[in-house]
């Protein structure tokens, strides 16, 4: 009990220092004008899907590293977010970028409806009902007529590029400044949540939800407040990625690799912790990718070998994740006396 | 709708819900002994199928016989997981040991997907075919020879676990591992026992599975999320409770296949599990 309080105490966050705050700004720099030296467009996939999966474990950081709560299908919230945006678009015309905010909206709605009877469920119960809910949108989906049934949405092509319609056939550099723009912010909002009262809240919730309540922290309410968070974070990746590709079915966007995945990038990164994703996807995407093109990626899975293995190997050696490499100290200013 | 129809499905779903109880009552023993949810028990099951189907396939040994075989192999695969992964990961965050089992689900997966491809395979010409009649229903022997083998192991694990003197080892390193220590149970040698029996149920259900159903790659996922409903609906770590649940998810997943619609049958053995969890959370026979 007294470790963890200590353990809460130095988060490292909450004193920054100010080298990694210059190594930050310099990063963010130097991703602003990477696009400029005339990277190809296999460079700029693999920063896209580093930018999407770093949200996309981002979010799942939220529900599980600060109120840890372990959802095993999030990827239900990343498939409403796209089928939100092709829907929309090609039934009403609604541009992506207001359907992005339908998607938000339907995915906080439904993170609603599931966390009001489920996040009262603790641990294994909530991990299974979660991995039972991501295949339940997969299945529905599977067989809803409106939204395609199992062929899924083939996205109305525009002509030319359009900015409105969120659509670029001849480069990819927009949907890099769209990607890195999102993904900016989704840290910004996340490492702001981490040092709020919210975040040490549900951090509170995650080491001892008795303790919490004693506090008079509503511990159910908050964790259904990180849920809606979390799914609201997801959604818009999914929209982003639905533009990307322009076709997606329910065994792309609700596939349990998803879930996955998110999974994987934040525990090899380091869970509960803002910088966690960030580190993970970079180094496990260029993998994926570069696997996928030396080993082929055609039903040999190869990719999936190296995620398990890795997931174990973490689990055994560095529950804490990579960041725990980094001293702490580093990420921290020294207290002043 | 007749009657006949309703009571097909009756009996379909309780010879399934046997085999559903099994499945479970290996992870109920697991989840018991070191609060463990093997997230890699629907590979598990896979691997014992394909056991089955390889010595079937190689060496011309019919799945009835082969049962004891794929049992020692899976019983032997489950120490394996104790001394290379469970082992370290004792003491960790529940959000660990899920990611852990979780991360040998992917990997068992995909290494069969690797080294078998994902097609759909079933073992040709078993011993046992054909169906029975029985009034007016129509029973699959391979079905009804399933079940009532998995009853039997059932029968034999319980008997096991509360009448002999390993069993009654096991069920005090369930309750007090330390206390257990203290009146010299090694609680490590138990743990792999535990494995090794919790798997060598699955061993049984595969093997008899292999008889008649598809093998393939993916197998194991439905019937380990059923395997999960059946255990919290039964209540964590009882194992009698997983008789129940499971048929009572068998009944379910045929009566409402019948009824409704059959390609939702996650769905309402979804809705039962949320009931049940929502309203019991401790399970039907819980003792958490």
């Amino acid at each position: 009990m007294e470790s963890k309080l200590i353990a809460a105490k130095s988060e490292p966050l909450w004193n920054t220092n100010n080298k990694v705050i210059s190594i930050v700004c310099a990063l963010v720099v130097l991703l602003f004008t990477l696009p400029l030296f005339g990277l190809n467009s296999f460079y700029l996939h693999l920063f896209i899907m580093i930018f999407m999966h770093a949200v996309m474990a981002q979010s799942w950081n939220v529900i599980a590293g600060f109120s840890g709560q372990i959802s095993l299908g999030h990827g239900a919230f990343f498939g409403i977010g796209a089928y939100a945006t092709s829907f929309f678009y090609m039934q009403y015309g609604i541009t992506p970028w207001i359907s992005i905010f339908f998607g938000m909206f339907i995915s906080g709605i439904f993170a609603i409806l599931i966390g009001i009877p489920m996040l009262r469920l603790s641990g294994h119960y909530f991990a299974i009902a979660t991995l039972l809910i991501g295949i339940s949108f997969q299945v529905v989906f599977q067989r809803w007529d409106l939204v395609g049934a199992a062929s899924g949405l083939w996205v109305t092509m525009t002509p030319e590029d359009s900015w409105i319609a969120l659509q670029f056939h001849s480069s990819k550099v927009p949907y890099y400044y769209v990607f890195l723009i999102f993904f900016l912010i989704t840290f910004f909002v996340v490492w702001l949540l981490s040092r709020s009262k919210l975040g040490y809240r549900l951090r509170a919730v995650r080491d001892d939800p008795q303790a919490a309540l004693s506090l008079c922290i509503n511990v159910s309410n908050y964790k259904i407040i990180a849920y809606v968070i979390s799914a609201m974070i997801m959604a818009p990746m999914g929209s982003l990625f639905a533009q990307y590709i322009l076709i997606i079915d329910p065994d792309r966007v609700f596939n349990i690799e998803i879930s996955i995945i998110v999974l994987l990038i934040t525990v090899l990164g380091g869970i509960g912790n803002v910088w966690g994703p960030i580190i993970g996807a970079s180094i496990l995407i260029p993998i994926s990718e570069y696997s996928r093109i030396y080993l082929g990626g055609t039903g040999g899975a190869v990719d999936l070998i190296f995620y398990g293995l890795i997931l174990m190997i973490i689990c055994i050696f560095r529950p804490n994740g990579l960041i725990s490499f980094i001293p702490k100290d580093i990420l921290e200013r020294k207290k002043q006396r | 709708m007749t009657s006949e129809i309703i009571l097909q499905a009756i009996v379909t779903g309780l010879m399934m819900g046997l085999i559903y109880a099994l499945i479970a009552a290996g992870l109920s023993l697991i989840f018991g002994l070191m609060e463990i949810v093997n997230f890699a028990h629907g590979e598990h099951l896979m691997l014992s199928m394909f056991s089955s189907f390889w010595l079937w396939s190689l060496f011309g040994l019919d799945p009835l016989f082969s049962i004891p075989i794929t049992i020692l192999l899976l019983a032997f695969c489950g120490i394996l997981t104790h001394y290379f992964l469970i082992r370290y990961i004792l003491r960790a965050k529940m959000l660990i040991q899920i990611c852990a089992t979780f991360g040998l689900s992917i990997f068992i997966r995909s290494i069969a997907q690797l080294l078998w491809t994902p097609d759909f395979r079933n073992v040709d010409k078993p011993l046992l075919e054909g169906r029975i009649e029985v009034g007016s229903v129509f029973i699959g022997q391979p079905q009804l020879f399933a079940s009532l083998v998995c009853l039997l192991a059932f029968i034999g694990l319980y008997l096991f676990v509360t009448k002999t003197e390993t069993g009654l080892a096991l069920q005090a390193t369930a309750q007090d591992r330390h206390a257990a220590e203290v009146l010299g149970i090694p609680s490590n040698k138990m743990f792999a026992i535990g494995w090794a029996i919790g798997l060598g149920c699955v061993g049984v259900a595969g093997g008899m599975m292999a008889n008649y159903f598809f093998i393939f790659t993916d197998v194991g996922i439905n019937f380990a999320l059923f395997a999960f409903v059946a255990v919290a609906l039964g209540g964590f770590g009882s194992i009698i409770g997983c008789l129940y649940a499971g048929v009572i998810i068998g009944l379910v997943e045929s009566l409402g296949g019948l009824l409704i619609d059959p390609s939702f049958k996650l769905l309402y053995v979804f809705v039962i599990y949320l009931l049940v969890v929502i309203y019991k959370p401790q399970g039907l026979f819980g003792r958490y």
